[in-house]
C-alpha cells in the first residue's frame, strides 16, 4: 500500500479532515511504544538509574510528580477526532481516576496513571493515532498552532499542515534531542494571534509576500516563565521549501551554544537575550549558508503530501445568517447568552465555530470527566465532522457547526454541564494545577481560580465586564501564562505561607506586552477581592468599547496601583 | 573503558596517549587536542593517530588538521549533553572520513542519535557497560527501522521512502 491509497481512506462517520497515519507513522509510534516498554523495564532491572531513565521517560511524556506519575498526551496542533476524543476517555476509565486535565499547550495530562500501566496507555493511544512523544524533556515540544485553524475568517492559511510537517521532522531527532533545554514551536496562519507565539522559543507566522508567495515569518526567543520575553524576528519571510533547514539552524546554533550551566538560563530566549537579536541571526545565517540544502530539495512536496489530509470537510450551501437560530436566541435568553459569548464567526456562511468552556464556574479549569469527554465527541459527531479542537485556553471547540443546528447542540452540551456561556470572560480562567499535583509548585492555583470564579458567579455581570483574561500560575515556572494575563496570578512561597503577586498589562497575542507588577503580594483569600477592585475600577474608568488591557493601557499602570492602594486604606485590608 | 562498534563490544585498535608521553613511531594512537598541532608537524604522512576534543571545540580548529586524522573523539561531559551531536555532524560535513567517536557516559538508548550524527563507535566506562551489555546495544541499533529527517546517517529516511512509493 502506498501512501497515495491512505489519502482516500475515510473514516467511519466522519470525512477527513485531518492527517492519518500512514504505514511508516503506524511503524514508528509502534517501534516508540516498544522501545518505551523496554526502558520501564530496564528501569527496574536496573540497567538504567533513575538518572539515566529520567530524559527517556520525560520525552515519552512521563513525570514524577508529587503524588504520583503524570502522563502528558500530545494533541498535535490541537486537532482530534471523535474516535480519539473517546480514546481519552476510555484510558481515563481504564488507568486512571476517570477524568483528564487540558493544558495550555494542546496536550491532555492524566494525574494517577502507573509507571507499569504506561506502556499499555501508549500502545493503546498509538491504536488511534496518538502519543505521548516529546510531550516533555528537552528536545522539540508537541507543535501548537492556532485552535481555530482552517476556519477562522481572518486566515491567510490553515496552519496545522506546517505543524504536522515540524512534528515529524522532530519526532526523535538525532540532533536535537538532548538540547540545553526545553523547546516550543507554535504557528499561526491568521491575522490575529490565537497561539501566543510571540511567547515561544520559535512563533512562526504564516505571511504573503508581495509576489503573493507564502512564507514564514521566524520569531525566536520568547518565553514565559522566570525571565519572561517576548520573541524577536530572525527571519522576516522563509519561503516554505526553506523551513527546515532554516530551522535546523536555529537549533544547530542553540544545541552548541545555549548555556548548559544553569538550567535557569538555558533556554533559547536568554541566548538571544545575551548575545542579542543581531548576533543570533547573523550565527543561523551563517549555519543557514553553509548547510547542504540538497536534503531539502523534496520538502515542499512532502508538505503537500500532508497539506491534502486537511481538506474542508463537506460543508451544505446555506444562507449567512439563520432563522432558526434567530428565533431560538429569543426565545431561550441563556442560549442567547451562549451564542453571544461562546459562538464565533466561521468563513463559511451558515456555519459556526463554538468554544465548549471547560471552566464551569467554582470548577477546575482544564477538567474534563471520562462523560464530558464522551458528550463531546458525540457532539462532533452529530453538529461537526466528527473533529475536535483543543485550545491552550484549556478549552474544547467544535470547529464546523451549523448554525441551524446551534440550539440542539446547546442542548446537549447543557445537560453534560459543558454550556458555561464564559468563553474569554473573567471566569475563562488559565490555570495551571499548582501545589495540588505539582512537584515545582510554590502555591496552589487551582483554588484560587475557583475563588475568583464564584466570586464573579453572576453570569450577566461577567459580561458586562467583557472580555478579560485572568491567567494564574503556581510558581515562576508560568505554566500557567500569567505573565500575558490582563489580569495575571503567581503563586509564589514566603516564610512558610502562599503569597501571590498580582500582574496587570499582559498580553499574549501580536501586541504582546509582559503584565507589571502592581505591588506586594497578597493572601489567598485577598486574591478574589484585588481581582473584583480591579475590575470595578476598569468598570468605572473604560471608555465606550474598551477592554479591560485598552484602559489599562490608556489610563496607566499607576492609576491602578493608586486605587488599590486607597481601597487598602479605606480598611478592605489590602 | 569499553568500545561499541555496529552493536558489539569490540577491542579498542587505539591507545590514549597522555600528555607527558612520547609520540611513538608505531601503532593507533590518540593525542589530546593541544598536542594536535606538534604531532601533525612531526608526524610522518604514515603515521596513524587521532585527536580527542571537548564538545565545545570549534570545527575550524581541526579543519586544517582533518586530512591527516583517522579519528576523532568527542567527549561527553554528562550523556545528556547533545553538543557533541552537533558538533560531530559539523565534522562530516567538513567531509571527515575517518572514524568518529563518542566518549562518555553514553547510554544505549543514545545509539540511534550517535549514528544518525555520524558517529562510528562510542566509548562507555566500564561500569556502564557492566550494567548496559552489548544486546541492550544491539537492541537500541533496530529499536527503530526508519527516520523522520532526511540527511542524518543510520536508518532510512520516511520522507525518502514515501516519495520513492508515490512514484512508483
Amino acid at each position: 500500500m502506498t501512501a497515495v491509497d491512505l489519502r482516500v481512506a475515510q473514516r467511519p462517520n466522519a470525512p477527513m479532515t485531518t492527517y492519518r497515519y500512514d504505514e511508516y507513522d503506524a511503524a514508528f509510534v509502534s517501534e516508540r511504544v516498544a522501545e518505551f516498554r523496554e526502558q520501564v523495564n530496564r528501569r527496574l532491572s536496573g540497567a538504567l538509574t533513575e538518572e539515566e531513565f529520567r530524559p527517556f521517560r520525560l520525552m515519552n511524556g512521563l513525570y514524577l510528580q508529587l503524588h504520583a506519575y503524570m502522563l502528558r498526551v500530545a494533541i498535535p496542533y490541537g486537532t482530534l477526532t471523535a474516535r480519539q476524543m473517546r480514546r481519552l476517555a476510555d484510558i481515563a476509565d481504564k488507568w486512571d481516576k476517570g477524568y483528564g486535565h487540558f493544558t495550555t499547550r494542546q496536550n491532555l495530562q492524566y494525574n494517577w496513571p502507573k509507571l507499569v500501566d504506561t506502556p499499555d496507555i501508549l500502545e493503546s493511544l498509538a491504536d488511534v493515532e496518538m502519543h505521548a512523544i516529546q510531550t516533555s524533556g528537552n528536545c522539540i515540544r508537541n507543535v501548537t498552532a492556532d485552535h481555530f485553524a482552517g476556519v477562522a475568517p481572518d486566515e491567510i492559511e490553515d496552519p496545522r499542515p506546517t505543524a504536522e510537517f515540524l512534528r515529524q521532522w522532530s519526532s526523535l531527532h538525532s540532533e536535537f534531542s538532548f538540547l540545553p533545554r526545553k523547546f516550543k514551536i507554535a504557528v499561526t496562519g491568521a491575522e490575529h494571534d490565537r497561539a501566543a507565539i510571540l511567547v515561544h522559543d520559535i512563533g512562526l507566522r504564516i505571511v504573503k509576500n508581495d509576489e503573493g508567495e507564502i512564507g514564514y515569518q521566524v520569531v525566536v526567543g520568547g518565553g514565559l516563565g522566570r525571565s519572561p520575553f517576548i520573541g524577536k524576528v530572525v527571519g522576516e519571510f522563509v519561503p516554505r521549501e526553506d523551513l527546515l533547514a532554516f530551522l535546523e539552524a536555529i537549533l544547530r546554533v542553540y544545541n552548541r551554544f545555549g548555556r548548559r550551566d544553569n538550567k535557569y538560563k538555558a533556554r533559547v530566549k536568554i541566548l538571544v537575550h545575551e548575545k542579542g537579536i543581531d548576533e543570533i541571526r547573523a550565527a543561523v545565517e551563517a549555519e543557514f549558508a553553509a548547510m547542504d540544502r540538497t536534503v531539502f530539495a523534496h520538502d515542499a512536496e512532502e508538505f503537500e503530501r500532508i497539506a491534502a489530509f486537511f481538506a474542508p470537510p463537506p460543508y451544505d450551501s446555506l444562507p449567512a445568517t439563520s432563522a432558526l437560530l434567530r428565533a431560538a436566541k429569543l426565545e431561550t435568553p441563556a442560549f442567547a447568552n451562549f451564542v453571544d459569548v461562546n459562538v464565533g464567526a466561521h468563513k463559511i456562511p451558515g456555519y459556526a465555530i463554538v468554544t465548549v468552556s471547560l471552566k464551569p464556574i467554582g470548577a477546575v479549569p482544564g477538567d474534563a470527566s471520562s462523560d464530558q469527554m464522551r458528550v463531546l465527541a458525540d457532539a462532533s459527531e452529530r453538529f461537526g465532522f466528527g473533529e475536535l479542537r483543543v485550545s491552550h485556553e484549556q478549552n474544547i471547540i467544535l470547529p464546523h457547526v451549523k448554525q441551524d443546528d446551534l440550539f440542539a447542540l446547546w442542548r446537549m452540551l447543557d445537560a453534560a454541564g459543558l454550556a458555561t456561556a464564559n468563553a474569554g470572560l473573567v471566569s475563562d480562567i488559565i490555570s495551571c494545577p499548582g501545589l495540588d499535583y505539582c512537584s515545582l509548585a510554590t502555591a496552589r492555583s487551582i483554588p484560587i481560580a475557583q475563588a475568583i470564579s464564584k466570586r464573579f458567579s453572576d453570569m450577566s455581570r461577567q459580561r458586562r465586564i467583557g472580555k478579560l483574561g485572568v491567567k494564574i500560575s503556581g510558581c515562576i515556572n508560568a505554566c500557567g501564562h500569567h505573565h500575558v494575563g490582563a489580569i495575571g496570578i503567581l503563586g509564589l512561597e514566603k516564610k512558610g505561607q502562599e503569597s501571590y503577586q498580582i500582574t496587570l498589562g499582559g498580553d499574549p497575542t501580536f501586541s504582546a506586552s509582559i503584565g507589571e507588577i502592581l505591588g506586594p503580594g497578597v493572601t489567598a483569600e485577598q486574591v478574589p477581592d484585588v481581582v473584583e477592585h480591579l475590575v470595578d475600577y476598569y468598570l468605572a474608568e473604560r471608555e465606550e468599547g474598551e477592554a479591560f488591557i485598552d484602559t489599562w493601557r490608556r489610563i496607566g499602570h499607576a492609576r491602578f496601583k493608586d486605587v488599590l492602594r486607597r481601597e487598602g486604606e479605606d480598611g478592605a485590608d489590602i | 573503558m569499553a568500545l561499541i562498534s555496529d552493536g558489539r563490544f569490540i577491542e579498542d585498535a587505539w591507545r590514549r596517549l597522555a600528555d607527558e608521553e612520547a609520540l611513538p613511531k608505531t601503532g593507533k594512537f590518540i593525542v589530546s587536542l593541544p598536542r594536535l598541532e606538534h604531532a601533525v608537524e612531526v608526524l610522518g604522512p604514515t603515521a596513524t593517530f587521532g585527536v580527542i576534543v571537548p564538545n565545545t571545540t570549534e570545527p575550524s580548529a581541526l579543519i586544517a588538521a582533518l586530512p591527516r586524522l583517522d579519528l576523532i573523539s568527542i567527549t561527553f561531559p554528562a550523556f545528556a549533553d547533545g553538543r557533541g551531536f552537533s558538533l560531530a555532524r559539523l565534522l562530516r560535513r567538513a567531509e571527515f572520513k575517518g572514524e568518529l567517536r563518542a566518549s562518555g557516559r553514553l547510554v544505549a538508548d543514545q545509539y540511534p542519535h550517535a549514528i544518525g550524527c555520524g558517529f562510528d563507535t562510542i566509548e562507555i566506562p566500564d561500569d556502564l557497560a557492566d550494567r548496559q551489555d552489548e544486546e541492550q546495544w544491539r537492541a537500541a541499533l533496530s529499536a527503530y527501522s526508519m527516520s523522520y529527517q532526511r540527511g542524518y546517517a543510520g536508518r532510512g529516511s520516511i520522507l525518502e521512502a514515501r516519495r520513492k512509493a508515490v512514484r512508483s
